[in-house]
């Protein structure tokens, strides 16, 4: 314990002392969080949203009317589930012959009379209640993902290999420090900083944004810490043979931006190919983005977010059994 | 008496190349012990396979009789030709995390004053010089506190003044009776450190001995140096002259014999200098060619 110690506490000064890289780390996510919320803060209301459940009836003048959006939902849970997040108007479940609105929706309201003055479309009324969700409350789970990501796998991988590179790791091999004692130093050490980085970074944006959080701060807590030790798990696996980082940096970037822009993390998967969906339940991160998001927005337990939490678990234990074989200190 | 450690037969290759061919010597214990030869000869390789840093492909390594394990590592500090510290670290704090490593260390204030580290203990470990960075890799080597201590090239870089100091502390550390395997590619600090060396080229022994011995052994006279360009035609000696910089170099047993032969040739004496010989005399002897020459010749790094 005492040799893991010295390294885990050797590695968190080392962090903490080099400014650009730890200011550079809490500022990029706040930026994002910021800026994204400044662009996506207006909202377009010239189009009304319209979800819709069952087969449309044909020739009823509301349904063609311009302005309006109409979005098939395959059953009345997600619809309704969508109307209490403001993220449809209002909702025409044709098979059960109810309309739905959101009494906290403005939007909802204007729709109604729309609907109303089509007298042949006879559906019964319906409300739900449910605050607004806003992009910028969808887009934090996915910054903190992207945080997660780059601060574990160039953080861990690289840091690495840059030690192998430099002769930091000769220097430890030439004393009785195991290597099982080094990566867990590592991996502790790097962990602490990331959900540290994480909970800054989610509380201090908070603060002005004012995030949607539907769920628990203990289950979120888990899943991100469960999330970051996959991810670290992931970057020793990168860093247990390369000897340059020009090698494993572009490694990890073949792997880093596909996760970027297919897991999820600044638009919705929903509705592209199947191949890309299916692309994207290969990466963690995916897996983390989307059970934080039902946590936050949903109010989902850990129960409601099994399969995420299994998938991660799984590629944590596969990623770190891997990197002890693999590792060499030179 | 059991020597404290026994080379048997080593030999390691990377690829095709035999960096070290089938080499055998031993280490007595309170010793300091060079391996000398240019860039290339071995010298490295066979330092960190005594070390456990890298395996042999064959031979063997034995520490009081013994085949060497983990054990061993808390027996050893070590000074690596070329390494990198953990960035950020103050000389105290990294001094520290070594410590930490071990399963006994020495207090921090006895390696201050061997290593002569109290001016510069609180800098950052990436902000020192040449002279300092070596006593603090020394300060690291010797935390501890082990028994055999081995310094790859520890002053190569450093300029005179910072080499001359830097003999000084392996002095006082030699005088706590620790054992040190030195490698180098400057015979004068051998020559000056070492009561035992092995002179390597090519991944082989050239030849190994007490410096004084080996001088003694090869050299019954002294070296005398003239100009080539004072030399027309040839001369009658019982030697070979050798070549280097401009000069001629003759290395004969009789060196009355030889001025005898100077002054009949013609030869102006007043460019002619005598030397006694050194160690470099004795590496030009055993391959032809001055270390200056094959160090330049060949660059790179030591395997």
């Amino acid at each position: 314990m005492k040799r893991f110690f010295a390294i885990f506490m050797a590695r968190n000064l080392e962090f903490i002392r080099d400014k650009a890289t730890f200011i550079w780390t809490l500022l990029l996510p706040a930026f994002l969080i910021f800026g994204f919320a400044f662009a996506f803060s207006g909202t377009n209301n010239a189009v009304y949203k319209i979800g819709t459940v069952g087969e449309k009836p044909a020739g009823k003048a509301f349904l063609s009317y311009r302005h309006l959006q109409f979005i098939s939902y395959p059953s009345g849970e997600e619809a309704l589930n969508k109307l209490k997040h403001h993220q449809v108007d209002m909702v025409l479940d044709f098979d059960a012959g109810n309309y739905y609105i959101n009494n906290d929706d403005t939007n909802g309201y204007i729709a109604e009379k729309l609907l109303a003055s089509d007298l042949d479309l006879k559906l019964k009324r319906k409300t739900v209640t449910g605050t607004v969700i806003r992009y910028i409350d969808w887009f934090v789970p996915g910054v903190i993902g992207m945080n997660i990501m780059f601060s574990c796998l160039m953080g861990v991988g690289f840091v690495i290999v840059r030690y192998r590179k430099n002769g930091v790791l000769k220097r430890f091999k030439a004393t009785p420090l195991r290597s099982i004692e080094f990566i867990t130093a590592q991996l502790i050490s790097r962990f602490l900083i990331v959900i540290f980085t994480s909970i800054v970074i989610y509380t201090g944006t908070n603060i002005f944004l004012h995030f949607e959080m539907s769920g628990s701060y203990t289950d979120l807590f888990l899943v991100t810490s469960l999330a970051i030790l996959c991810h670290i798990s992931l970057g020793l696996l990168f860093s247990t043979r390369f000897k340059s980082e020009e090698v494993a940096g572009g490694i990890i970037n073949i792997v880093i931006w596909p996760m970027m822009f297919l897991s999820g993390i600044f638009f919705s998967l929903e509705g592209t190919p199947p191949a890309m969906q299916v692309a994207s339940r290969l990466f963690p991160i995916t897996h983390f983005i989307e059970a934080a998001r039902k946590i936050m927005l949903d109010g989902a337990g850990l129960s409601g977010v099994t399969v995420s939490i299994l998938v991660l678990t799984a590629a944590t234990i596969i990623f770190l059994v891997a990197s002890a074989v693999l590792f060499k200190w030179e | 008496m059991e020597p404290l450690l026994k080379v048997r037969n080593l030999v390691k290759h990377y690829g095709k190349v035999k960096a070290v061919d089938d080499i055998s010597f031993i280490v007595r214990e309170g010793m300091c012990f060079g391996l000398l030869g240019p860039n290339g000869a071995g010298k490295t390789t066979t330092i960190e396979v005594m070390e456990s840093i890298h395996k042999a492909d064959s031979g063997e390594i034995l520490y009081k009789g013994k085949k060497i394990d983990r054990k061993f590592k808390e027996q050893v500090g070590i000074q690596f030709q070329n390494t990198a510290l953990q960035e950020f670290l103050t000389v105290r704090e990294t001094l520290v995390l070594f410590s930490r490593l071990y399963t006994r260390h020495r207090p921090l204030d006895e390696i201050i004053k061997i290593c002569s580290l109290d001016e510069i203990i609180n800098r950052d470990n990436q902000k020192l010089s040449g002279g300092q960075r070596q006593r603090m890799l020394l300060g690291i080597a010797m935390i501890s506190d082990p028994q055999i201590l081995f310094l790859d090239e520890p002053t190569t870089g450093l300029d005179p003044q910072a080499r001359r100091y830097f003999w000084k502390v392996i002095e006082d550390i030699k005088k706590e009776n620790k054992t040190i395997i030195l490698t180098t590619h400057y015979m004068d600090e051998a020559e000056y450190l070492c009561e035992e060396i092995v002179i390597m080229d090519r991944g082989k022994i050239l030849e190994s001995g007490e410096p004084k011995a080996l001088l003694q052994k090869h050299f019954g006279g002294a070296v005398i140096s003239l100009p080539e360009k004072d030399v027309n035609g040839g001369l009658d000696l019982d030697c070979t002259p050798v070549h280097k910089d401009g000069y001629l170099k003759i290395q004969c047993h009789d060196t009355d014999r030889t001025i005898q032969e100077l002054i009949r040739k013609g030869i102006p004496l007043n460019g002619i200098s005598v030397e006694k010989p050194n160690l470099d005399d004795l590496f030009i002897k055993l391959t032809g060619s001055s270390l200056d020459a094959v160090r330049n010749g060949t660059g790179g790094d030591d395997r």
